[in-house]
């Protein structure tokens, strides 16, 4: 009972989440019902028993993604009636495009109906083991079948890193930085004066 | 799987990995003024890997005991003998590369550290026994190739050879794993020797497809027609010492990777591809020549004459046998040492202010102001062009006897055919050199190790070169031999 409770309870606040996503009128706040859907969909993976993708949706999708969204917004200067001035002008050709989709969808629903594939049969050799959850067997695979490439991975975030430290980070003459020590040596009689304005004159510095 | 067994044959990727890590630190304490220590450190290290991958060549490493981590990784004669190509040619232009990065003020420590790992990604294509292993390699190489691209990234054209790399090989990966996928989907495993065993029943259309995109992504990375048009501009654009890393060492791994993959897990499927690797081996050849003869930059020239290349060594590959593989190994060979001699040269040619000379029309008359470096530049381009006393010429002699032999007579008389059309750019190049008037542009001095550098490889495909070629001879067939032997 708690189950069907709680798939609906998330399945009701996804779809809603996804709908004032669509429909709210300040984009920051688009992205905010964005992320709550996120959480919600991560949610209903836990019913289902994917826990690993539940967490990735939050790690990856919440904490990347939207995040990224919210910047991304938020530096752009996004003028939203000039953009709403344009639906109408576009609007055949959004049609067009959603009804090649639903073509699509059809098409496919109707092919997954007349059979599958002749796909290959899997080697076995990923198969999870049996009473593992899915982030053990993920994890058993990756720290020791394919420990190799697991690492070599890893060299790669590092060089895709170094490279665009190297590429971005300059010494740039001029700049000011924070000299911590001097800070500490400074006396009070050094950064503090006295002054007594006469009224109307402003402060001379 | 016997861990320690494993451990021990990717002994020179860790040499490499540990070597990298270690040099990262000392860039981040040394700063600037390290960077000479760190490139010293980094050419030991790639000279010393070379040294650890030589005894599986000398020894004709092959089979399963040679596998690593369930034959994700093979550390055979194949993968010794291309590692041991890649690795002493990344060491090749981290010696002259200071030198040219310095003058621009672009040299960081960075540099060198950057140069490891993609030798690391390089050796790790061409031991690939795996398609998700072939992609971790691939990437890592790409990755770092992109940034060495536009290392100097106060040049326009430097950062503009960056981006158009970073762009269309983004493009490129994302064609090569649509093809993996599918290939995945069909035979059910990512193993080569998986894949070959379950394609053995016969090829379905979806496999079929997996091939062709496959291929397609590992022509960009080869940079064969019709997938050449990036090379120009990035061999142009990217600085010389980077140029001379992505046209040998960038250039054995790709091609090394295409072996494993053609001839391992589609060995079997020769009959599906063979038809595409000869339209892409001719088209090649005539593309390069053809647009060569039209450059006035010394740079893009040898990109074209790079997509030339790849189209003889490619007819080996259509041969599809020992024979043609060991073909392709001892071209490979060859064009790396033009290359590495080839820019070598190239890096030479300085004006007195010590700017690069690179308009072809510049070197007029260079052999009456610098007779060495003249002489050095016509054995390069007599060489690539393949003219018989000299060793390039026996390279492309085995790669059409191979196909020859494997009856495909059109295809080698076409591709002899169109060498002649090659041959007109390169020799165009030593007339340049030897009977206009003297621009008088060339005026730069040069350092010890530039000279060493090209009289060595020089000395190589000169025909004193052929005294090797029986040695040579012997350590392609080995490694050709492993090759097949790898599944």
């Amino acid at each position: 009972m708690i189950h069907v409770i709680a798939f609906y309870l998330f399945a009701v606040m996804t779809v809603g989440s996804g709908a004032i996503t669509i429909l709210a009128r300040n984009p920051v706040h688009s992205v905010l019902w964005l992320i709550l859907a996120f959480f919600n969909a991560a949610g209903l993976m836990v019913l289902t028993g994917a826990e690993f993708i539940a967490m990735l949706l939050v790690i990856v999708y919440v904490g990347a993604v939207a995040v990224l969204f919210l910047f991304v917004v938020m530096m752009l200067d996004i003028d939203f009636a000039e953009l709403r001035a344009g639906f109408v002008r576009y609007l055949p050709f959004g049609a067009l495009v959603a009804l090649v989709l639903l073509a699509e969808i059809v098409l496919g629903i109707g092919a997954y109906r007349a059979g599958s594939l002749d796909l290959g049969t899997p080697d076995g050799t990923a198969a999870a083991g049996t009473g593992l959850s899915n982030i053990e067997a993920v994890g058993a695979l990756l720290y020791s079948r394919y420990l190799f490439l697991f690492e070599a991975a890893g060299v790669i975030l590092l060089v895709a890193m170094v490279g665009a430290i190297v590429l971005t980070l300059r010494q740039r003459s001029g700049t000011r930085v924070q000299n911590i020590r001097k800070q500490n040596m400074r006396r009070p009689d050094e950064a503090t004066v006295n002054v007594k304005p006469e009224s109307g004159k402003g402060v001379q510095l | 799987m016997d861990w320690s067994h494993s451990l021990r044959l990717i002994a020179p990727e860790e040499t490499l990995s540990i070597a990298g890590l270690i040099l990262l630190l000392i860039a981040a304490w040394g700063g600037d003024k390290a960077s000479r220590l760190i490139s010293i450190l980094a050419v030991a290290a790639l000279v010393g890997a070379s040294f650890l991958v030589a005894p599986a060549l000398c020894q004709g490493a092959m089979g399963p005991d040679y596998a690593a981590f369930f034959g994700q990784v093979h550390a055979d004669a194949f993968s010794s003998f291309a590692k041991i190509l890649i690795y002493l040619s990344a060491a090749s232009a981290l010696v002259v590369a200071p030198a040219f990065l310095n003058r621009l003020g672009a040299m960081r420590p960075e540099f060198p550290v950057l140069i490891v790992f993609a030798a690391l990604g390089s050796g790790m294509m061409v031991s690939a026994g795996d398609l998700l292993a072939l992609y971790i390699g691939l990437e890592m190489n790409s990755l770092a190739a992109y940034v060495l691209a536009s290392f100097a990234r106060t040049d326009d054209r430097s950062a503009e050879a960056g981006l158009k790399y970073f762009v269309l090989g983004a493009l490129a990966s994302g064609i090569l794993l649509f093809g993996m996928s599918l290939t995945y989907g069909f035979t059910g495993t990512t193993a080569f020797s998986g894949i070959d065993a379950s394609l053995a029943g016969g090829l379905s259309t979806g496999a079929l497809f997996g091939i062709v995109f496959i291929l397609a992504g590992l022509a960009f990375k080869i940079s064969a027609v019709p997938f050449h048009m990036w090379t120009p501009d990035v061999y142009e654009g990217a600085p010389t010492p980077v140029t001379k890393f992505f046209a040998t060492s960038g250039k054995v791994a790709a091609i090394g990777l295409t072996m494993r993959v053609m001839l391992g897990a589609f060995g079997d499927q020769v009959d599906a591809w063979r038809q595409i690797i000869v339209f892409v081996a001719l088209a090649s050849i005539v593309v390069g020549a053809l647009g060569a003869i039209g450059q006035k930059n010394i740079k893009r020239l040898m990109a074209y004459s790079s997509i030339n290349n790849v189209g003889f060594i490619l007819i080996g590959l259509a041969a599809a046998n020992v024979q043609g593989a060991s073909a392709m190994l001892f071209y490979l060979v060859l064009y790396i040492a033009m290359t590495v001699a080839g820019f070598a040269a190239m890096l030479m040619l300085k004006d007195e202010n010590g700017n690069q000379v690179e308009e072809i029309a510049k070197f007029s008359g260079l052999s009456r102001t610098r007779p060495g470096l003249a002489l050095a530049l016509a054995i390069v381009m007599f060489s690539l062009a393949g003219i018989p006393p000299l060793f390039g010429f026996w390279g492309k002699f085995l790669v059409f006897k191979a196909a020859v032999d494997a009856d495909m007579m059109a295809l080698a008389f076409l591709g002899f055919a169109a060498s002649v059309i090659g041959a007109f750019y390169y020799l165009k190049i030593v007339k340049v050199i030897y009977f206009d008037e003297p621009a008088d542009a060339v005026k730069g001095e040069n350092d010890i190790w530039h000279k060493a550098i090209l009289v060595v490889t020089c000395v190589f495909i000169s025909p004193l070169g052929y005294l090797a070629s029986g040695w040579l001879q012997g350590l392609t067939d080995t490694a050709a031999t492993a090759l097949f032997q790898a599944l």
